[in-house]
């Protein structure tokens, strides 16, 4: 069943396309050698390039051009191997040269795809219609002073990937989808941060509605949305505005909007009807961005796997799709399974990371960057589990250890006497004492009182102090006891 | 094509430029020269020649990813009408 939404004249479908700006991971700027670094001193990440000085020339940066490459290899996307840079003239405080150059007609990458997966466990493709290159603007502050805003150019200059897909999402759950999918591929690819908190992923939002089987109506445009739950939040809003308005027989004008997070509802920015007159022309700095085919080849050749390759091998080692989900959604975490799993039981792994390794960074806050306990003691647990050092209940204990102690397992479980019972003439003893100690029962149980096994299991665990191996307690127990 | 006095009038607003009204014919026709000239120029039969983004270079050239510029906070904000601490400080302009 399709998303809809409910007016008063009946379900309205809702169209989605996203234009996600990621700002490029590289330590120079796209034009000029100033630092790129987050949360610098104001101002001192800034060339007279960024600054718009007169007489500066760009000379491009091959890091951002060869990430723009890797991102839209990775989006098994055309890569144009003649692309050019135009200037798009506006004028803002925070862009000083009062242009931005970006690629309006000739972008570097064309046509591309992706594989979102779906609550319900469905897949669907979104279109990628292009990305390409441009500067980022400078930042402005306006709560910091009553009638001035302050302006810092580190971010100008800074590398970014317009990301342009097709209006192919239909719900607001495919619009948060795609972004999830999104930033998991540029992660995987180490061409973005993602980072939506720091601005480092920033999403444009377009958004109409119609009726089944229409033509699409016309567009609104919700500016910067700064996190998925917002865009997913904004979808909504806009698509309900939207509806109101045609249904009180009013038209959609096409505008660029805001989405206000406080209110839940979007509003136009009140800009100069002129705002969107770009007048973009060749920039006359930069002659065309030329590639060999020979360097995509070589790029293409070292992509690391993708999270949709990744899924595939995972289920192929026989995770459920449950665990192949939340140990890919991260490329750490799935480095973090594949360091533990390394020459061991991929499903004794997969169970521990996203048992009581996951529960462990829950309870603690951690992040799987900051790991409570490493990947390597963690494999190690699992080693004395399979070669019955520990038993499974001990392990959770030997692992409880290792979080308040950061030492490796074997030197927990030699410390702290931890050490499976597997001796069976120990077994034995323990087992006898438990007998002379509950004769009654012993005689009931004799008698066919069956139910009685597990108390004697109970008890000669307790007795062994949790250490005797649970699988030689139950074959002793009953031949003795029989 | 040809442009007029309201064109010119959008096109100075745009680029910010200030133009007094008596001035906008002859700028008007000082436009229309230009694009005359340009119309000559396609008169020229190009067929067959490869659509080309300017006569110097035919390619960009590429430098390395190192952080060689920055650091100069002083310099860049020294010609600023206006600062606050390290920031440069303009009219308040919020959307």
């Amino acid at each position: 069943m399709s998303y809809t939404l409910e007016g008063k004249t009946g379900p309205w479908e809702i169209v989605v396309g996203l234009e996600v700006h990621a700002q490029v991971i590289s330590n120079s700027k796209l034009f000029s050698g100033a630092a790129t670094a987050f949360g610098a001193e104001p101002n001192s990440q800034v060339s007279f390039i960024d600054a718009g000085f007169p007489g500066m020339l760009p000379t491009i940066n091959e890091v951002c051009i060869a990430q723009a490459v890797r991102t839209g290899l990775g989006l098994k996307a055309e890569i144009n191997l003649w692309s050019r840079f135009d200037r798009k003239n506006y004028f803002y405080a925070d862009l000083p040269q009062g242009y931005q150059i970006s690629q309006f007609a000739h972008p570097i990458v064309g046509k591309g795809e992706i594989e979102v997966t779906l609550a319900d466990g469905s897949t669907k493709m979104i279109g990628i219609t292009r990305l390409h290159l441009e500067q980022d603007a400078g930042k402005s502050i306006h709560d910091q002073h009553p009638s001035k805003s302050f302006i810092d150019l580190n971010r100008s200059g800074v590398a970014l990937m317009e990301i342009v897909s097709e209006p192919d999402m239909r719900s607001p759950e495919e619009a948060g989808a795609y972004l999830t999918k999104l930033r998991q591929i540029l992660r995987y690819l180490g061409t973005c941060d993602g980072n939506m908190d720091e601005g480092s992923m920033r999403a444009d939002v377009n958004v109409s509605v119609r009726k089944a089987g229409e033509e699409f109506r016309t567009r609104c445009e919700v500016k910067n949305v700064n996190s998925i739950r917002f865009v997913m939040q904004a979808v909504e809003a806009e698509a309900l505005r939207q509806i109101e308005v045609w249904e009180s027989g009013g038209t959609v004008d096409q505008e660029t909007r805001l989405f206000d997070t406080a209110r839940g509802i979007t509003r136009s920015m009140r800009s100069k009807e002129d705002a969107h007159d770009y007048r973009y022309f060749p920039d006359p700095d930069l002659p065309p961005l030329v590639l060999e085919q020979s360097w995509v080849d070589a790029i293409k050749a070292s992509l690391p796997e993708l999270p949709d390759e990744r899924r595939a091998r995972y289920l192929a080692l026989g995770l459920t799709p449950y665990d192949v989900h939340v140990l890919t959604l991260e490329k750490e975490t799935a480095v973090f399974f594949e360091t533990v799993a390394k020459g061991r039981d991929a499903k004794l792994a997969a169970n521990w990371v996203t048992g009581d390794f996951f529960a462990a960074l829950n309870r603690l806050k951690r992040d799987i960057s900051d790991p409570p306990v490493t990947a390597e003691h963690l494999g190690e647990l699992l080693d004395l589990v399979s070669d019955n050092t520990v038993s499974g209940s001990l392990a959770k204990q030997v692992f409880e250890a290792m979080i308040e102690t950061g030492k490796a397992p074997g030197v927990i479980v030699e410390e702290r006497g931890l050490k499976q019972v597997t001796d069976t003439g120990a077994i034995e003893k323990v087992i006898a004492e438990v007998m002379a100690a509950n004769e009654g029962k012993v005689a009931e149980y004799r008698s066919g009182k069956d139910k009685l096994f597990g108390f004697f299991v109970g008890q000669t665990m307790k007795a062994s102090g949790g250490k005797a191996n649970p699988a030689m307690v139950n074959e002793l127990l009953k031949k003795m006891l029989a | 094509m040809s442009v007029d006095t309201a064109a010119i009038r959008r096109i100075a607003k745009l680029a910010r430029i200030h133009v007094e009204e008596e001035a906008l014919p002859g700028l008007a026709a000082e436009f229309n020269g230009i694009l005359q000239w340009i119309e000559q120029l396609q008169q020229v039969d190009t067929s067959g020649v490869e659509p080309m983004a300017g006569g110097g270079a035919t390619a960009l050239r590429w430098r390395q990813d190192e952080v060689t510029d920055g650091g100069q906070a002083e310099k860049v904000l020294a010609n600023a009408p206006d600062r606050e601490g390290e920031y440069f400080a303009v009219p308040k302009v919020v959307e």
